[in-house]
């Protein structure tokens, strides 16, 4: 059994994007603080703090959760993925990046990152999904730029259930 | 914003975990997926002086068939009791209703078990339970203890668990063949529901579960035939309602005689 006081700082040791990294944190410490503040992968951003924005959604082990309602003692030993794992070193997006680019499914980008990691988690169960169980996981979401049709569209561009778009960088 | 500090404490058995209640009583609470205590203590609505993580615990991660019932461990979350594949077979009304439970990202991480011991009144997976007449397994130093879903959850948030037991699992009885539907009003998809209706029908008997109408789930037995518009209001009456941010008594009472009949005759189909 692991047991810490409230004032421990215990060194917390995850694999962060498939590096080894670790950080002393204390018991309260919520995950989405320790990888921002304390890892310094500020690209997870944290909106409401009570598991309704979804904005902190990473990947623990492969499953998309919500950070802000995860203790960084929980994650001890385990995989984190966040957003900067998506692009490749040189900045080239993947494809669910490029549709969301093609696809105006962001617009000041503080949720994005979060979306990324849930349909990242999602689409790998159910490749194919249909456009009602893109609506049902975006549910978890809040974004309030874009009306959410955008995001519909890009996730369903990624997995080539729908056309792609013309006239997008890619 | 950010919980008040608390000790932290992961047991790697049943017995560590209970030892830790024994000692500490009140001021410990147990965390599994934490998708509700977590959001508490971020809001500062609960300030524990311990939390006990059981999700490491292997003996709690089982889904296991016994005796006619379903049983699912304490550290089980409800993506994967809803990925299991016996779920549609087995337990159809919990099928039914599971999607309705959170997002898909609080259910990567949400227990089974953590629902019914958090007793929310108008949460699903207590409604199911209480539905289908299910049990609770808790377990202290002075032993186990089963307790029938309606004998655990005594009103709104509030259980008949003691400071020093642990719920180690859930029992659903199963019920194959049986017809089951499930329907809920919510501000949004994945929101706590305003009112759900749960139903399990077998031959010309239907049993009707009620969430979000009182502080626990209420079940009740009908037949065939019977007038549901009829029935379905004299229980709104019954069961009142309450009042909150989202919702009027009354409207809770309407949503019941609206709800009602058309998830019983689509149990009864």
């Amino acid at each position: 059994m692991k047991q810490f006081k409230r004032d421990e700082r215990p060194v917390i040791a995850v694999t962060l994007n498939g590096r080894r990294v670790s950080a002393p944190a204390e018991p309260r410490m919520l995950l989405s603080d320790f990888i921002r503040q304390a890892l310094g992968a500020t690209g997870t951003h944290v909106g409401c703090e009570h598991g309704v924005c979804g904005c902190c959604t990473v990947l623990l082990d492969g499953t998309a959760v919500r950070s802000c309602l995860t203790l960084a003692a929980q994650a001890d030993g385990r995989e984190l993925t966040t957003v900067e794992s998506l692009a490749d070193q040189d900045g080239t997006l993947n494809a669910l990046q490029n549709a969301f680019r093609n696809n105006h499914a962001l617009q000041c980008g503080f949720c994005t990152p979060g979306i990324l990691m849930s349909f990242t988690d999602y689409l790998r169960r159910n490749p194919k999904p249909t456009e009602q169980e893109v609506v049902d996981v975006l549910s978890g979401h809040i974004c309030r730029c874009t009306g959410y049709a955008g995001i519909v569209a890009a996730v369903l561009e990624a997995t080539g259930t729908a056309a792609p778009k013309t006239g997008g960088k890619s | 914003m950010k919980p008040h500090p608390f000790d932290y404490a992961r047991a790697e058995t049943i017995d560590e975990a209970i030892d830790l209640l024994a000692e500490h009583g009140e001021a410990a609470r147990i965390i599994a997926g934490g998708q509700s205590l977590l959001a508490m203590l971020n809001l500062r609505l609960l300030e524990p002086g311990m939390l006990v993580d059981i999700t490491r615990i292997p003996e709690l991660t089982n889904i296991r068939e016994h005796n006619g019932k379903v049983e699912v461990g304490a550290a089980v979350t409800q993506n994967r009791l809803l990925a299991w594949p016996d779920l549609k077979e087995k337990l159809p009304l919990l099928a039914a209703a599971l999607p309705f439970v959170g997002h898909f990202q609080t259910r990567n991480k949400g227990t089974v078990c953590g629902s019914v011991a958090h007793a929310d009144p108008s949460s699903e997976i207590p409604l199911t339970l209480a539905t289908l007449e299910g049990e609770v397994v808790l377990r202290s130093r002075k032993g186990t203890r089963v307790l029938a879903a309606r004998e655990f959850q005594r009103g709104m948030l509030m259980t008949a668990r003691r400071p020093d037991e642990v719920v180690t699992a859930v029992r659903f009885p199963v019920h194959a063949g049986q017809r089951a539907a499930f329907r809920e009003v919510a501000r949004r998809h994945g929101d706590f529901a305003i009112v759900g209706v749960a139903a399990v029908a077998a031959g010309d008997k239907v049993k009707l579960g009620v969430g979000g109408m009182a502080g626990q789930p209420a079940v009740r037995e009908f037949s065939r035939g019977t007038d549901f518009a009829d029935a379905m209001n004299t229980l709104a009456w019954e069961l009142e309602g309450y009042e909150d941010m989202h919702a009027s008594s009354r409207m809770r009472r309407d949503l019941l005689r609206r709800m009602g009949p058309l998830v019983i005759s689509e149990a009864l189909r």
